[in-house]
């Protein structure tokens, strides 16, 4: 893992006493609201429904149990005992005060993180793979360039006043576990002929005008992607649109310009500080990659692992949906689940945060991830350690068997916290995952990604769910829109909107409708929702979901 | 035709907190049953210019609609029930109290 140097040190030291005299200054009234809000974002401080929000950020879903033990602590002595991980592999916190926040800074710089750039419109938190650095498909671990891109863009002199946010996210393996084409930029190590590369990716994302990316570049050799990186957001800073908040994206500037246009203008802007970047980069990028070295592997026997999963139901259960393929022999990846039926998907308590780095330390090599999909990961485990950990996770409520399957929901906030809300989406992950643990049916259904977003910005990419949930507010009432077929992997697609939206009571059992829709729809147990959709396209489903119309329309015909 | 005046309260977050509060006759409430609610367009502008002034105690001055009632004002969108309760899916914020 990455750690501090110096340099990295004493910069973070000197920005929070920076933003620590800055909140003083607020308090005794020196500085106005209109005159802190822009440093309280720049410091991941927002101000939400019922209090501040600190967003602090995970540098590619990346924690050491000591980081963990750390937004533990932090979760007890300022919050209310417990964190909620987003879908860019941050932490947020929901009930600090303003004069706290200072030392909460301070206490997260004494394990090497930070929420510079969490907020604004600036380079936000780069994210990665989950399974980086372990997944067996991996062309190599995304995490030294993310680190390296985390470097150049912190703090970025001219980058800090983006016509809007602007998200990177990079992926080692073919198959796309970070979403990289809904990004601003999104990055995945290619090996061409025995060299290593990436495929640059420019322009997707979600919110109001949602857009799969496009390739810009297919092959930019290592040493070539900082300056074509700079070349893009230089580009964009000057082009993008600044007249109008919602086309400030750079997904706008691309469609409005076209790909061709845009790569005309990096080609042009590259060619002119391509000399700037002498190779130092290279050097920093060498001395990271020692620093994300693969951590020893064990060999030990599987004995008790094979004797636990021919004997324990419930263990079988838990690795057949929890465990993904490791690249070491012996090894698995651990998803730890934070969507327990019924629970706030994301939540985990300052207890629960101190078990999984007990366990990491134990049985992980010490290492924690962050997924989009509000999870925790523990990469490195070696199967012989797996019962031992899976009885520790049960005691902890941290054992929930339902990775991939429906109720793995993906839920923001919403208007439970968040002040640009249009309606609630907690309740609605709560109440389909505790429907479908009544119906005893989710491992039947399969997998199936629910993703709900409380208002059009998307934060929960309802847009690329295989069902997407999006709440609005029709007339001083939460309504819920249905998009279908959506899908965030290296095949991403937009989902497409069913039809009408339906109030806060009638959600559930349209869900429900349309999954047991979707079971008598499929060809076999092997097909699954995704696939029967795009076989079959949204008419039949349109139909279970509303069987009024449906009703009508053949009483029109006949 | 402009449209008529419905009941307000000024609210805003306490800059300390960032707890939800509600402009009194005197100061500011941290409960909507002991807002003033407002119900002349004219005072309303007054009291709002009153509670901009206050940039050292609070943040984010608006008008929110209320239906006034013998209990005290009751909020008439979801958004300002939310706050004046809290989240729905932990009993913090203001419900802790309550």
């Amino acid at each position: 893992m990455y750690s501090y140097t110096e340099f990295d040190d004493k910069f973070l030291a000197e920005r929070n006493a920076q933003f620590r005299a800055q909140v003083e200054r607020r308090i005794d009234g020196s500085l106005t609201e209109d005159e802190f809000k822009p440093l309280r974002l720049m410091n991941g401080l927002y101000l939400q429904l019922h209090a501040y929000m600190l967003r602090v950020a995970i540098p590619y879903g990346t924690l050491s149990s000591a980081q963990m033990d750390k937004l533990a602590f932090i979760a007890e002595k300022w919050d209310k005992g417990y964190g909620h991980f987003t879908t860019r592999q941050n932490i947020q916190y929901n009930w600090p005060e303003l004069r706290d926040v200072p030392d909460m800074l301070d206490a997260l710089a004494e394990v090497n993180l930070h929420a510079i750039q969490t907020s604004g419109n600036t380079i936000r938190n780069v994210t990665a793979d989950h399974f980086a650095g372990a997944a067996a498909d991996e062309v190599a671990d995304p995490r030294p360039v993310a680190e390296l891109i985390r470097q150049w863009s912190t703090d970025h002199p001219e980058f800090q006043f983006l016509p809007r946010k602007f998200k990177v996210a990079v992926t080692g393996a073919a198959a796309d576990r970070a979403v990289i084409k809904a990004h601003d930029i999104g990055l995945r190590i290619v090996d061409r002929d025995g060299e290593q590369g990436f495929e640059v990716i420019v322009g997707g994302g979600l919110g109001r005008t949602p857009m799969i990316g496009k390739v810009l570049y297919d092959f930019v050799k290592h040493d070539d992607l900082l300056p074509t990186l700079e070349a893009i957001v230089s580009v964009y800073n000057v082009l993008g649109r600044r007249d109008n908040k919602y086309k400030a994206r750079i997904k706008i500037t691309v469609h409005e310009n076209g790909i061709e246009d845009i790569r005309a203008r990096v080609d042009a802007q590259y060619a002119l500080i391509r000399s700037q970047f002498t190779g130092v980069d290279q050097q920093v990028l060498s001395r990271i990659e020692a620093d994300f070295a693969a951590p020893k592997f064990k060999t030990a026997s599987l004995a008790a692992y094979e004797s636990a999963y021919t004997n324990d139901p419930v263990f079988r259960a838990w690795a057949d949906t929890n465990l993904a393929e490791h690249r070491a022999p012996g090894y698995a990846i651990v998803s730890i689940s934070l969507k327990a039926h019924g629970a706030t998907p994301g939540d985990a308590t300052a207890d629960q945060m101190r078990v999984m780095a007990d366990l990491a330390r134990r049985f992980g090599h010490d290492e924690l991830r962050i997924s989009h999909e509000q999870n925790v990961i523990l990469p490195h485990v070696h199967r012989s350690d797996l019962p031992e950990l899976h009885a520790a996770l049960k005691e902890a409520k941290l054992a929930t068997a339902n990775i991939g399957l429906i109720s793995d929901i993906i839920a923001c906030p919403g208007m439970d916290y968040c002040a640009l809300a249009t309606a609630r989406s907690i309740p609605i992950a709560q109440e389909i995952a505790t429907r479908f643990d009544e119906l005893k049916l989710e491992h039947d259904v399969g997998p199936l990604k629910i993703k709900i977003s409380g208002c059009i910005n998307a934060c929960g990419h309802h847009h690329v769910g295989h069902i997407g949930i999006l709440g609005l507010d029709r007339a001083g009432v939460e309504n819920y829109q249905i998009t279908l077929g959506g899908d965030g992997t290296e095949n991403a697609s937009i989902g497409e909107r069913a039809g009408p939206g339906f109030s806060a009571e009638e959600i559930i059992p349209a869900i429900e409708r349309l999954v047991l829709g979707y079971l008598d729809l499929r060809n076999d147990p092997t097909e699954t929702f995704l696939q029967a959709y795009r076989r079959l396209g949204l008419a039949p489903f349109k139909a279970v979901l509303y069987p009024e119309t449906a009703d009508k329309d053949r009483a029109d015909a006949a | 035709m402009p449209k008529p005046f419905t009941p307000k309260v000024i609210t805003a977050n306490a800059l300390l907190e960032g707890d939800v509060i509600y402009q009194t006759a005197t100061g500011w409430t941290r409960s909507l049953a002991e807002a003033e609610v407002l119900t002349d367009e004219a005072d309303a502008d007054l009291r709002m210019i009153d509670a901009l002034t206050q940039h050292d105690l609070v943040v984010g001055v608006y008008l929110a609609d209320v239906a006034p009632e013998t209990g005290g004002p009751r909020p008439t969108h979801f958004r300002e029930e939310f706050r004046a309760k809290g989240p729905s899916n932990y009993a913090h914020g203001k419900q802790e109290t309550l």
